[in-house]
């Protein structure tokens, strides 16, 4: 008996009229909770009923309290025949089973019927008394926090990151059933809406239970998906990162973060992972033999062509057929540089796709093809071993001390091993010290066939779906040397019977200190930070040089000169704060359409396997072609979406580019003729060459992209021939000599080369220059925060723009096809510039597209972002240092951040032993940007870190600050903080954001997630002004909805917000359209800088009041 | 490619203040995009006829979305689907409820009914306003009139309230009700020289002294919109102030002395005097008719201004006049209605003062 629901239903208003006689309504509520209903009284003829109802009180099982929503129905009275319903609200209770979160649930809450939307407004309170339960085996998980933001939540400090959890939940779709044929619509849809409700409630409940059994308290970066598979089931699937959180008190704050947190660590002391040597044996057979690849290495093509023959095989032999999956590993390097595309040509000849015999020559696929026989071996396990040889004494120290902290774990008399089995996280922002290495980008896609689930209690299929893709990210992830997955994300795309499962992620090297307890911390520490330069560390290669996974074009960093990184850096994840970047960064979109022919089952599938690996080539081509554009080296929070229709596929990639200091800067793209003999051909080929130069450098001046020019000599290239050249290879090209003409050509500037001897190439080029850069005052980025801007002023946007586009079906071509969804793009984002001009100067952030293909001509493309305003003034004077980047991004403690740089300075000028530091240090602060004595800056810092870790370990603080120091310092410091908005008053405003943060702001407490699902349906389409009309009035309901939830629960902002679905069917003949919306965020409460100087200086509540009234007209 | 659905959804509703004008305006879609383009945005901003489209369409959609609100104001306030800032708010409300010069003075007076709404693409072609933003402007109109209409307490108070309307605007309303009310004849060729501002300024002081809210012990039937009948009846006593011979002569006596010298037009004044206070005085006494009240701008034009204008008085002859001629009637002491009489007078006074013009 270990809960207690009470629920008051207190008032209405704006109830539509439900008696056309008198224009009033009789209202009453029920109040439903599992199977317990109590009613209200019917309040007579009112528009506004003041029911004042008793408490209902429900005594429930925890286990309910967590699964179960609280449903309150709201109908009109009617003697003689049956009551109306007027609409239904939904209360997800889950906030009020946590302590630190909401207390109460209490407001105005839109009253929603799928058929009619928001039909006027109640008020309800609820609460929830909860008693202890101590009994080991309970089956709920009250009290593990879930959050949806991808970092450490702003008011918390993570003691320990455990790692991956994962859950699915299959049902039957009740839209599919056989009542469906008899009941009506709203009780389909309500009975649909109820259903993920409870589902969703028991997805979390089993996380849950995971995190206790890992021993930790919270999951961060919690990402909840539907998959409608139609009639063969509705499947509800998690992922998220468990961890240990400590809640930051504001006096906790001022001791440094690192006082070893000894009683927390001894709350928790185990945490398992898997030992990474079972795993790391290699994959297993049937994995590979399924395995497509077009990736570069000669073992995976080797694969490939066995999976051919296994294609044909499976569909007899297999229970339910599964077309071959396809993963690009490691996708980034590979792409970093020009030999993977030599590869990868060689790959399609090989496949016997494009011919393309003559690169076989060349010497640089000599070279690669060694690399990929490494690939093998760094594939089973070997990557990590043989690493400790060249890869220099840090490295494997490194290595060695995460391999042992997974190992510890393993080790650990309790192993719950199924969920562990796997190094991800689902995090894109990290504590400062938690990523040493990024490897690359991993990615996996597998074509399923769906079939009927048959026992709802056993969704081992779609288990054993994703333990096989997951398997896989986690075998590319060793193969680039790195023993974990950041950034991690799974997709769905489903047609018909068919679906692609997509899984992604960064490789990635972390520090073990966050992964174990804290008994190791100190001597690891110290080691760490003695070899970890800040701000480049990460762009280090994982991998062994001589041992490379694949081929790339290595040089010594371009910061610190120590150590190896690529040319070139995909990531899926966010820019990490110390990150050193010059300039302004940009968004930057590969989309791609292939036409497919319909088929059915086994047939359809084969035809999207073989298709694929051409999407993920392409996709990757434009991408590397769009980065060069733009004169930048690396992409972050990389997302590439692959969509099936009935008649075709469509790919989106979205990144945002950098310029990385620490990576070389990139060539320039040179294009190349097939027939050079040809004048006129000649001339064109000049003319379009000097387009993109010109292009190339417009964009690094719209960039601000100004790499200081360092000296050859300095930069040391560790690769002896300075003359490779990368080659992208459209096609085949008849004559070997030309590629080595080529690529002698050119100088050491590792240019590009587009060969356009076809129209798809030409019309690539075109493409390339067709992309608008955005109004001036306008930027766009895909990631939390732009790069290279950091005065954020408090004015946000957030808003979801939906475009449906028919295409006429004459002459479909993937050329066509091409334009059709690059001009939908392009105007899209012409659109939101031009809507939100207003704002200017500001960055559109977190730009996330999502394409789908709800029938045969139609493209839908769903794009949701946030516009915030800057300051642009502030930003050519003031100097923005990474000391404030960081402050500013506060992805753990922000008091520990601003605690960091101030024991850095005061340390150094005290007792810095090199005399150079105090000066260095000087520069950083009032040079924005990268100051030539680069190479020097970046030692001292790694000297600051070093005696930074000293100090904390010392646990002494010192309190002179250089005078210089002293402005950004509490500059940063305001920025963190911010504004209980009126969260009292009638309507108080609530922000949304899809940013874990609010500028200007200081989130000071979390309520819970926000986790909503909603179905809307009309019979009359035309009445409610077409299917645009009817999508912006249920979009605007949603944000309504979510909104008074937030505010219900005290909140005044919810930040992380993802629309995960928005599935919208029409039939304009019937005049019907169905929409289908999910939605989640993070409820907090916020508080604004400005205010929070008042309250600090006054009472607190004194000056909440005034900026509550200001909410309202008077009336 | 077509697009079938194109919708942009903001948590903050984004409000376009020209667009709104144009929607106010009563303009098509295309016609808005037409206006926009001429109005150089696409220079300005860069961007295509196609995304001006698709902006106007998406405003408009907006719009017609929030226009169910904006009927009942306090929702638009309250509701949660649309967030919009308070400032944003008001600035919707009033602008929506702000009415054209030339369409209030073809309506004002006019019984706000089905009859004439079928007039209203008469008036439209007549203005110039578009047929679609007449028929906001007389929704408006008969709206606030029937929320109002049976209210007690001050009218134009009651339509802040329930209409949250700026001050200026809501003694506007406050006057179209008042006039649609009592319809008052404003539309004849010889009134049409009267500004709507005239008007409501008059309806304004009628309301003010005229109406039972008027008499500070009736505090409860402070009813504003209908003239008070029993005042009305008194006006009847006034009558004698031309009837009675004796006290005409005294009265124009009286005003002439203390005028002498000083009105450019004493000669015209004097010879006119019994023609204009008989004129002045049978309108009061007629008022008891509903008709004679309709007629009251006419009658006040025909019988006073006309006369005055004729014999070009200046402005400031006429106040002088008018003050002496109400003041010098505390000195009839046969009269005994002094305080029915300034009541009318402070009020006609003020209103022929502001229709003396041309």
């Amino acid at each position: 008996m270990p809960g207690k629901l009470k629920v008051k239903i207190v008032a209405g208003r704006h109830l539509p009229v439900m008696d056309r006689a008198s224009d009033l309504t009789d209202a009453f509520v029920e109040v439903k909770f599992g199977n317990t209903t109590f009613k209200t009284d019917v309040y007579h003829k009112s528009l506004n009923p003041q029911w004042n109802s008793e408490w209902f009180k429900f005594e429930v099982d925890d286990e309910d309290l967590q699964d179960e929503p609280l449903q309150i129905t709201v109908l009109d009275h009617d003697t003689y025949s049956a009551n109306d319903a007027i609409g239904k609200v939904y209360i997800d209770i889950d906030p009020l089973l946590y302590s630190e979160a909401a207390t109460v649930i209490s407001g105005w809450f839109p009253i929603y019927d799928t058929i009619h939307g928001i039909r006027g407004e109640i008020n309800v309170v609820v609460k929830v008394d909860l008693f202890n339960d101590l009994n080991r085996f309970r089956q709920s998980s009250c009290g593990v926090k879930f959050f949806c933001t991808t970092s450490i939540p702003k008011c918390y400090r993570a003691v320990i990151i455990h790692g991956f959890v994962e859950e699915l939940v299959v049902n039957e779709d009740p839209e599919y059933q056989w009542i469906d044929r008899i009941r009506t619509p709203r009780a389909s849809n309500e009975a649909r809406q109820r259903l993920i409700s409870l589902m969703s409630g028991e997805l979390q409940r089993k996380i849950g239970l995971k995190v206790l059994e890992m021993r930790g308290n919270a999951v961060v970066g919690y990402l909840q998906c539907f998959d409608l598979e139609g009639e063969s089931g509705l499947v509800v699937r998690a992922i998220g990162t468990a961890c240990t959180l400590d809640k930051l008190s504001s006096t906790a704050a001022f001791l440094p973060a690192c006082n070893s947190p000894s009683k927390e660590m001894k709350e928790i002391p185990f945490n398992e992972d898997p030992n990474p040597n079972t795993h790391s044996s290699g994959p297993s057979t049937p994995l590979k033999n399924q395995t497509y690849s077009f990736s570069p290495s000669k073992s995976y093509s080797r694969q490939s062509s066995s999976s051919d023959t296994d294609l044909s095989l499976t569909p007899k032999t297999a229970p339910y057929p599964q077309g071959p999956r396809i993963f690009l590993c490691p996708s980034s390097p590979s792409l970093s540089s020009g030999s993977p595309h030599l590869k990868k040509s060689c790959l399609f000849s090989e496949s016997s796709l494009i011919p393309h015999h003559s690169s076989h020559v060349s010497p640089v696929l000599r070279k690669s093809v060694s690399f990929s026989e490494e690939l093998l071996l760094a594939a089973s396990g070997m990557g990590s071993g043989s690493a400790g040889k060249e890869g220099g004494p840090f490295k494997a120290l490194l290595r060695q001390q995460t391999q042992s902290a997974l190992e510890q774990r393993g080790g650990s008399p309790h192993r719950f091993c199924r969920s562990r089995e796997f190094p991800f996280f689902t995090l894109t922002a990290f504590p400062p010290g938690f990523l040493v290495h990024v490897g690359g980008v991993v990615s996996a896609r597998s074509v399923k066939l769906l079939d009927r689930i048959h026992n709802p209690d056993e969704p081992e299929t779609r288990d054993a779906w994703w333990a096989e893709i997951r398997q896989e990210i986690k075998s590319h992830a060793k193969a680039l040397g790195c023993h974990a997955v950041v950034g991690y994300s799974e997709s769905t795309s489903i047609c018909e019977e068919v679906c692609i499962l997509s899984a992604s992620g960064t490789a990635a090297v972390l520090n073990p200190r966050f992964l174990q307890d804290g008994t190791v911390e100190g001597c690891l520490e110290q080691r760490l930070e003695e070899n970890l330069p800040a701000g480049c560390g990460f762009c280090h290669i994982p991998y062994d040089e001589l041992n490379m996974p694949f081929p790339a074009h290595l040089t010594y960093c371009y910061s610190c000169r120590k150590q190896k990184v690529p040319d070139v850096l995909f990531t899926t994840i966010d820019l990490p704060a110390d990150a050193t970047v010059i300039g302004k960064g940009c968004l930057i979109q590969a989309r791609l359409c292939r036409l497919k022919k319909k088929a059915q089952a086994e047939a359809n599938a084969t035809a999207i396997s073989n298709l694929l690996p051409f999407m993920e080539y392409e996709v990757h081509t434009q991408l590397m072609n769009k980065l060069k554009l733009k004169g930048m080296n690396a992409l972050f929070g990389l997302r590439i979406q692959i969509t099936v229709g009935e008649n075709m596929l469509m790919g989106l990639a979205s990144a945002t580019g950098v310029y990385l200091t620490a990576l070389p800067t990139p060539g320039g793209i040179q294009i190349a003729g097939k027939t050079p003999n040809d004048g006129s051909y000649e001339q064109h080929i000049s003319h379009m060459q000097k387009k993109i130069n010109d292009t190339i450098a417009k964009n690094k001046e719209l960039y601000e992209i100004n790499p200081p020019e360092i000296p050859e000599e300095i930069i040391g290239s560790p690769i002896p021939e300075p003359r490779q050249r990368s080659r992208l290879l459209r096609s085949q090209s008849e004559s070997s000599d030309e590629v080595i003409e080529l690529d002698l050509s050119h100088g050491k500037k590792d240019a590009f080369v587009l060969e356009i001897d076809d129209t798809d190439a030409m019309e690539d080029v075109h493409s390339l220059l067709t992309d608008v850069p955005p109004p001036s005052g306008f930027y766009s980025c895909n990631t939390e925060i732009m790069p290279g801007i950091n005065n954020w002023t408090s004015e946000i946007q957030m808003f979801t723009s939906v475009r449906v586009s028919r295409l006429s079906n004459i002459n479909l071509t993937n050329q066509t096809l091409n334009k059709n969804f690059n001009d939908l793009c392009e105007n899209l984002l012409k659109s939101l510039y031009f809507k939100l001009r207003s704002m200017i100067p500001c960055c559109l952030c977190h730009v996330n597209f999502t394409v789908s293909l709800p029938e045969d001509e139609l493209i839908q493309v769903t794009v949701t972002a946030v516009a915030i305003t800057f300051d642009k003034h502030q930003a050519v004077q003031t100097t923005k240092t990474q000391v404030e980047k960081s402050s500013q991004r506060a992805s753990i403690d922000n008091e520990e951040l601003l605690q960091f740089p101030l024991e850095l300075c005061t340390d150094t000028l005290a007792s810095h032993p090199f005399s150079s530091a105090k000066e260095h240090l000087e520069s950083t602060s009032s040079n924005s940007g990268i100051p030539a004595a680069q190479r020097d800056r970046c030692n001292s810092w790694i000297e600051l870190i070093k005696l930074k870790a000293q100090t904390i370990r010392r646990g002494s603080i010192k309190t002179t600050m250089p005078v210089e120091k002293a402005s950004p310092l509490t500059e940063g410091h305001f920025r963190q903080r911010s504004a209980p908005a009126c969260a009292n008053s009638t309507v108080g405003v609530v922000k949304m954001t899809p940013l874990s943060f609010i500028p200007g702001a200081k989130i000071t407490k979390y309520l819970g997630i926000i986790n909503m699902f909603f179905i809307r349906e009309t019979t009359s389409l035309r009445e409610e002004g077409g299917v645009s009309g009817f999508l912006h009035a249920f979009i605007a309901e949603v944000f309504a909805m979510v909104r008074a939830h937030v505010a219900a629960l005290g909140g005044n902002a919810v930040v992380s917000y993802i629309m995960k679905q928005c599935v919208f069917m029409e039939n304009p003949n019937k005049n019907q359209a169905q929409c289908l919306i999910n939605v989640s965020g993070d409820a907090v409460i916020f508080v604004r800088e400005s205010e929070l100087e008042i309250i600090s200086t006054q009472q607190p509540i004194a000056s909440c009041q005034p900026a509550c009234s200001g909410g309202e007209i008077a009336t | 490619m077509t697009n079938e659905l194109d919708i942009f959804v903001g948590n903050t509703t984004l409000i376009d203040e020209d667009v709104y004008r144009l929607w106010l305006d009563g303009y098509s879609v295309s016609d808005a995009v037409g206006l926009r383009v001429r109005s150089g945005i696409l220079e300005q901003t860069g961007a295509t006829a196609g995304v001006l489209q698709s902006d106007t369409m998406d405003h408009y959609r907006t719009f017609h979305m929030l226009e169910r609100l904006l009927h009942t104001p306090p929702k638009l306030l309250h509701q949660l689907v649309f967030q919009i800032p308070p400032s944003r708010q008001a600035l919707l409300i009033e602008r929506y409820y702000a009415f054209d010069e030339a369409f209030v003075r073809e309506v004002l007076g006019k019984k706000l009914s089905k009859g004439t709404k079928k007039d209203l693409d008469n008036i439209s072609a007549k203005t110039g306003v578009t047929l679609k933003s007449c028929r906001r402007q007389f929704d408006n109109f008969k709206r606030v009139f029937k929320v109002v209409e049976e209210m007690r307490g001050s009218l134009a108070g009651n339509i802040q309230q329930h209409f949250l309307l700026s001050d200026r605007l809501a003694r506007d309303y406050a006057a179209v009700v008042f006039f649609a009310n009592n319809r008052f004849e404003t539309g004849k060729k010889k009134l049409q020289y009267l500004t709507f501002g005239d008007l409501a300024f008059c309806a304004e002081l009628m309301i003010q002294n005229w109406t039972p809210g008027a008499v500070a012990d009736s505090q409860l039937d402070d009813m504003d919109v209908d003239l008070d009948k029993e005042f009305l009846q008194d006006l009847k006593e006034l009558k004698v102030l031309v009837a009675d011979k004796d006290l005409l002569d005294l009265h124009k006596s009286l005003v002439c002395t203390a005028l002498r010298g000083k009105l450019s037009v004493f000669a015209e004044m004097e010879a006119n005097f019994k023609n204009l206070s008989r004129g002045l005085v049978n309108i009061a006494s007629k008022l008891t008719h509903t008709k004679d009240v309709r007629d009251l701008f006419v009658d006040l034009v025909e019988k006073f201004i006309e006369p005055c204008r004729s014999d070009r008085w200046p402005l400031n002859d006429v106040r002088l006049f008018l003050n002496q001629y109400s003041a010098s009637v505390h000195s009839l002491d046969g009269f005994r209605h002094q305080t029915l009489w300034d009541r009318y007078m402070v009020t006609l006074r003020s209103c022929l003062l502001r229709m003396y013009h041309d």
